[in-house]
């Protein structure tokens, strides 16, 4: 649509024929009550030099804004979701120039890969590559295909289509909201149906998680720690359109992990891992070692170090039980 | 050489996103300066500094940023040219969210940040609504619900624009910001006869001219008065 056919457009039509375009008038202060039967070109004309002055009000912009706005919309709503069932990385270089040595990596959906390494060795650089859907043109020279192939563009520029949700251990809720209406804030722009039965699932799910439950007017600034850790796993497994949930470690008090890590399993995500707690570690069905900026060894976790898991998980269980009874004003006794 | 505006709310985050993404350009052997605009005060130009990076400052003191900025940057650009960078980025601060310093076929970068609120986006005018990339910062202390509601809202206010997630403590994101500053074939030796993409807010009261004195008599020029009976 060029600012001519644009212009001849009446409001009306255009809200009935794209809906969602009320939110461009809402988001830019532009008021439709009244003013319904105008056309575009009248509704902006009704502005004269002075008010557009005053609302710093282009017009030219918004017909190409609106114009490219109602476009992505359209390839939003009317696209097949395109399901991302493995994402291969494809070697390239370490900080030294020196080439990777694991041939390729497939991960495929419904898998944990742990990503382990001291600090500054590169992890940030491996996540990066993969959000940015790499094709040799950062500075480690990987490539990065989805499903097996060369990715589409999109996933490097457009919001909507996000390659990857991260969860990290120094994540705040800012936001002066209970609960429900936060995910309500969330499904809205995520512009999911049946909105009433998605948040309710969000919460019951973030509730399973925690150990202390929570009610939909619970303020989120009022939440424990691992209730705003429970919430914003479930948010993102049941809401975050990513396919993959890149998680930076996650603490061990008031969620249970492992569920948390099957809920986003379950909800068909690809999950990467960077940690250094062995537990969760473990958990991973395989881990990448980085060194020097490269990747230095894939390791699939052994039979032997899942009995490990076994015992180690036991030995948590006992300090965690330690913890509450701290907590509960008990004696420490022999468990 | 090309020339990119960089502006964005104080505190947003510019100067750290900057500092980042030169690092980034530098490894590509790309000779990148700085112009930073400021009103009162700034010593970003000292962080600059001990990064190697050339450096200008320029302060607005009395005078409206903006305005300030406008009839200064021929005379940076000029400095730029003479020095022979391959890029030249001028940094300047929104301070009235109505400001937009952005030159017609000069790339503009937005710089906000999440923790402005998801109702920034509708509130800043053309710096936002306007620029060709916007780029959020202090994503990492913020939950995946709220970057993703404050993304889509910067979408909707400008659906033009590419949007990129940077963080300026880590630098994560700064090294795919760096590859849309500089375009080889886009080189630029002056900036006369060219146009701003919005004009800058008006004000000529007597209050521009100095006056301190408070009441109806000494108020004269560009004057607006409040809406007191309205029920805004």
């Amino acid at each position: 649509m060029n600012a001519q056919t644009m212009g001849r457009k009446n409001l009306k039509d255009l809200l009935e024929r794209y809906p969602f375009a009320s939110s461009y008038f809402k988001d830019n202060n532009l008021p439709l009550e009244g003013n319904r039967d105008l056309t575009l070109e009248e509704y902006f004309g009704q502005f004269d030099e002075e008010a557009r002055e005053e609302r710093a009000l282009d017009v030219d912009l918004h017909y190409r804004q609106l114009g490219e706005f109602i476009k992505q919309m359209n390839a939003f709503l009317g696209h097949e979701e395109d399901r991302v069932q493995t994402v291969t990385i494809l070697p390239g270089t370490d900080k030294s120039g020196k080439g990777e040595e694991f041939g390729e990596l497939t991960i495929a959906q419904g898998e944990i890969v742990c990503i382990v390494g001291p600090t500054g060795s590169g992890k940030s650089r491996l996540l990066g590559d993969i959000e940015w859907v790499a094709q040799g043109d950062t500075p480690t020279s990987r490539r990065i295909l989805i499903n097996g192939e060369k990715p589409d563009r999109k996933w490097r520029f457009s919001t909507k289509d996000k390659l990857v949700a991260q969860i990290s251990q120094n994540m705040n809720f800012v936001m002066d909201l209970t609960v429900y209406e936060f995910v309500e804030l969330h499904a809205e722009s995520r512009m999911v149906e049946n909105r009433g039965e998605t948040i309710g699932r969000i919460i019951e799910s973030a509730n399973a998680l925690a150990g202390e439950r929570f009610t939909p007017e619970t303020p989120i600034t009022s939440l424990s720690g691992g209730q705003s850790r429970a919430l914003m796993i479930a948010d993102t497994a049941i809401l975050s359109k990513s396919p993959i949930i890149l998680i930076d470690e996650i603490e061990n008090a008031g969620i249970d992990r492992k569920q948390a890590l099957d809920l986003l399993l379950s909800e068909e995500k690809l999950v990467l891992m960077a940690t250094h707690d062995p537990i969760l570690a473990l958990m991973g069905d395989r881990r990448i070692v980085i060194k020097n900026g490269g990747i230095h060894r894939v390791i699939e976790t052994t039979e032997e170090e899942r009995e490990i898991l076994s015992t180690l998980e036991e030995m948590d269980r006992k300090l965690l039980a330690y913890r509450s009874k701290l907590r509960n004003g008990e004696i420490i006794g022999k468990l | 050489m090309n020339l990119v505006t960089i502006s964005g709310p104080p505190s947003s985050g510019k100067t750290a996103v900057i500092l980042k993404t030169i690092d980034a350009l530098k490894k590509r052997g790309l000779k990148t300066a700085v112009a930073k605009f400021d009103c009162l005060y700034t010593d970003d130009d000292r962080l600059y500094e001990k990064a190697g990076i050339p450096v200008k400052k320029g302060l607005s003191g009395a005078l409206c940023p903006d305005h300030y900025f406008i009839s200064n940057i021929e005379e940076v650009v000029k400095w730029g040219v003479e020095e022979g960078f391959d890029l030249l980025v001028s940094e300047s601060a929104g301070l009235c969210n109505r400001c937009s310093p952005y030159v017609k076929g000069i790339r503009a970068v937005c710089v906000i940040d999440n923790l402005s609120g998801i109702n920034t986006p509708k509130k800043i005018g053309p710096m936002l609504k306007s620029a060709d990339i916007v780029v959020i910062t202090k994503g990492d202390i913020v939950s995946q619900a709220e970057r993703e509601v404050f993304a889509s809202r910067v979408n909707t206010v400008n659906p033009g624009a590419v949007i990129l997630h940077v963080n300026g403590l880590t630098g994560q994101g700064s090294y795919e910001l760096s590859t849309l500053l500089f375009d080889e074939s886009e080189g630029m030796e002056t900036l006369v006869g060219r146009e701003l993409r919005f004009p800058m807010p008006s004000a000529l009261c007597s209050y521009c001219l100095g006056e301190t004195r408070i009441g109806e008599k000494y108020q004269m020029g560009n004057v607006r008065k409040m809406d007191m009976e309205g029920k805004n």
